[in-house]
């Protein structure tokens, strides 16, 4: 199959994707969780569950701000606060003792500075990995300099891999708006992790392509991009599907815990699978052929 | 040649027998308890097989329910020198303090200003938290040079109900820190309850040193912050020994020498982040995870039969040794399973079968030039592991990075991955060339297997 010529196509779609995500960021933001900006966050199972209102009446009294309540399973309830100390948590579990008998199942409370050292350190984390994964591809290519050289595919990978990350997290954006999803620790390591599993992917693709300029000296580039990319399909294809599978069932069966986990590595595994395939090489391309223009 | 692979294999099967053991060994138990119980022919003499050990995995707060606890400690008082010692203080207090009311391996951390305390299991983690809170700070202060000025302002505040009130003393360097032991004693004047206090060498010393400087004037001694009485000094006082003669009543005494001799904190803590998850929260995550697991293999099992037939069957077997080692070097580390963790170790069953799937591709596009099976497998592999070798060290770097500069939680996790990274190499594409390269006359025979 003939993929450059198409290629304008998949430009086109890797476009809208970006501007359809970085929309969704902006517009609809990301809902963090009380990890990263401090805050308490209470789960408890009622004998009965009463309604929200009277939940929200009965704690009225402590003066606590602001409370989420959001029924979860069938007789429990996710209550998220402001910042309260160890005494206010047992006010409340006594009030509402009062209600129906009570069973608390977690809490948490983060104080705001260690949210704030938290969203620091994942913003520093993303950006040393992504450093050194330049580093990594441009000596790992260091062998081919036609007509392409090391660093740039390093730089073509790191702009894909910021991609996939962006359009995951755009994704999630429209899922805290429409499920109120919250960004949390584990999304983060989901994010690093599809940050490691689609770096594997782009290496491979340009693994052929790097293979096929040493061994095929008479065509062009276009025609051994193109072939590396025939070539590397049903391997990805392949790969994807059975990751997919896994996460697949981690949705269904993971609980509340894992969905979202699940599902923003999914769209990432999704996403990278497309990327390494449609948005890094048709770049490649791109990048020569301004080369030679000019 | 053929040998070689042959004992090759066989001891990574019996490898695998013996992890596999290791991850769950009632089975193998359970069979050595019935050969035990035989009744042999040979009078007075019975087998007595040895168990296989049991070993549990270490399960995160997440799936055995616990509690995670972050403390603040306020250093400003303490000289920069000496912080790395008052923290170390603090740590031991606690600790103390946990082993107390019976917790299985707490985990107190230092990290900076922090302290960090993880419980597991089976307490009720908001008892945990207040019988920490329980724990006493404890101080003696001296005047401040401008003792009577800062009475007679805070009379002065008292009376007309403006300005602020000041602490006229400021702190020493002797804190609970170097408190030996306190028990309940009784004034032998009046018969009131009182808590008297040894200090250790080191805190003997300082004690001396203060009452010398201190003769005439008074020292007062802070419980949480607040004084609790404020004696004059006589004399200087060495052996290292001092009373506590607040209004107390006997159980108000009992209390505080009880909770001092448990260990008095040299620095005031906060609770800054707390987390607690109830044991059957955990208990319900780890049974849908391990659920999630088990279809998960199942299902790249029928991805692959269907689509490399017996190549697929043989990375399945491979996939299996696979989870089973990584099980095993869990229990052996040990490390810490938590729910992301365990995620983390599922979604890397998929990447250890992209190895196979890129060697069983390319050994496609070698069959479909007419060669031979052995060639091809030899030729497919040679030709895969370039791609194998860049993409797992890259997702391995990935794994570095988070494992030296992340925070805890992912510590974890990144370890697992770099893990299920090597074994993955090594599984999915030794075991499994040699798992083919025995097979290779049924596939020379049989074209239809690949």
């Amino acid at each position: 199959m003939n993929f450059v010529k198409y290629f304008k196509f998949f430009n086109i779609l890797s476009t809208l994707l970006f501007l359809g995500a970085i929309f969704s960021l902006i517009f609809f933001g990301l809902k963090f969780s009380i990890d990263f900006t401090g805050g308490s966050i209470l789960e408890i199972d009622f004998e009965q569950r009463p309604e929200n209102q009277i939940i929200q009446e009965k704690l009225k009294t402590l003066d606590l701000g602001e409370i989420v309540i959001q029924p979860i399973g069938e007789k429990g309830v996710i209550l998220r606060l402001p910042e309260i100390n160890e005494e206010t948590h047992q006010k409340i579990i006594s009030q509402l003792n009062e209600i129906s008998k009570v069973e608390e199942k977690r809490f948490e409370s983060v104080g705001p500075t260690v949210g704030k050292e938290l969203r620091e350190k994942t913003i520093s984390l993303i950006t040393v990995s992504l450093f050194f994964l330049l580093c990594y591809i441009t000596i790992a290519f260091s062998k081919i300099s036609r007509p392409i050289s090391g660093w740039q595919y390093g730089l073509i990978s790191i702009i894909t891999l910021s991609f996939d990350v962006v359009i995951s997290l755009g994704i999630f954006s429209l899922l805290g708006k429409l499920y109120n999803a919250q960004f949390n620790i584990p999304i983060v390591t989901a994010l690093l992790t599809i940050l490691g599993y689609t770096i594997n992917d782009k290496v491979i693709v340009f693994d052929r392509i790097r293979e096929n300029i040493l061994k095929e000296h008479k065509r062009t580039f276009e025609d051994l991009v193109n072939l590396s990319l025939n070539q590397t399909l049903t391997r990805s294809l392949s790969t994807g599907t059975c990751t997919l599978l896994v996460l697949l069932f981690i949705f269904l069966f993971g609980g509340e815990t894992l969905k979202y986990f699940a599902l923003i590595l999914i769209a990432g595994i999704v996403i990278g699978t497309y990327s390494s395939l449609f948005l890094a090489t048709p770049l490649l391309v791109i990048w020569l052929k301004y080369r030679e223009r000019h | 040649m053929l040998k070689k692979t042959h004992f090759f294999i066989f001891f990574i099967f019996l490898l695998a027998f013996l992890a596999g053991n290791l991850v769950d060994p009632e089975y193998l138990n359970r069979a050595i308890d019935t050969i035990n119980n035989w009744e042999l022919k040979i009078e007075n003499w019975k087998l007595t097989i040895p168990h296989f050990p049991e070993k549990l995995f270490r399960l995160g707060l997440d799936l055995q329910g616990g509690a995670h606890l972050i403390y603040q400690a306020d250093l400003s008082e303490i000289k920069e020198g000496d912080k790395g010692e008052v923290m170390e203080g603090l740590r031991d207090v606690i600790e103390r303090r946990i082993n107390l009311f019976g917790v299985r391996e707490p985990v107190v951390q230092v990290q900076g200003n922090q302290l960090i305390v993880e419980l597991s299991g089976t307490v009720d983690p908001a008892q945990a938290v207040k019988e920490i809170g329980k724990t006493p700070f404890l101080e003696f202060k001296e005047q401040k040079e401008n003792f009577q000025e800062i009475l007679e302002n805070n009379k002065k505040v008292q009376e007309t109900g403006e300005g602020s009130f000041e602490d006229p003393f400021q702190s020493t360097p002797l804190s609970g820190r170097y408190l030996k032991s306190a028990t309940l004693a009784f004034d032998q004047l009046t018969s009131k309850p009182l808590v008297s206090l040894e200090f250790n060498e080191e805190g003997a010393k300082l004690f001396e040193e203060l009452t010398e400087k201190n003769i005439g004037k008074t020292l007062a001694i802070y419980i949480d912050g607040i004084p609790i009485s404020i004696p004059k000094v006589q004399e200087k006082i060495s052996g290292g020994k001092a009373q506590i003669s607040g209004q107390f009543t006997i159980d108000q005494a009992k209390d505080l020498s009880r909770n001092l001799s448990a260990g008095a904190l040299p620095a005031p803590i906060t609770l800054i982040s707390q987390e607690t998850v109830g044991p059957i929260l955990g208990k319900i995550s780890l049974e849908k995870s391990f659920r999630a697991g088990v279809f998960g293999f199942i299902a790249i099992l029928f991805f692959m039969i269907i689509f490399y037939r017996l190549p697929g069957l043989l990375a399945s077997l491979s996939l299996l040794i696979y989870i089973v080692f990584n099980l095993a070097l869990y229990k052996l580390f040990p490390v810490t399973l938590t729910l992301a963790g365990i995620a983390g170790f599922l979604l890397s069953m998929g990447m250890a079968v992209d190895a196979n799937i890129l060697i069983f591709t390319r050994m496609r596009e070698e069959a479909k030039e007419g060669k031979n099976f052995l060639i091809c497998l030899e030729e497919g592999f040679r030709r895969a592991w370039p791609s194998i070798r860049d993409g797992n060290f890259s997702t391995i770097l990935v794994g570095l990075i988070l494992f030296y500069l992340g925070m805890s939680f992912v510590k974890g996790f990144a370890f697992t991955l770099v893990l299920g990274n090597l074994i993955g190499l090594f599984t999915a594409v030794f075991v499994t060339n040699k798992l083919l390269g025995i097979f290779s006359n049924l596939f020379q025979k049989w074209n239809f297997l690949w």
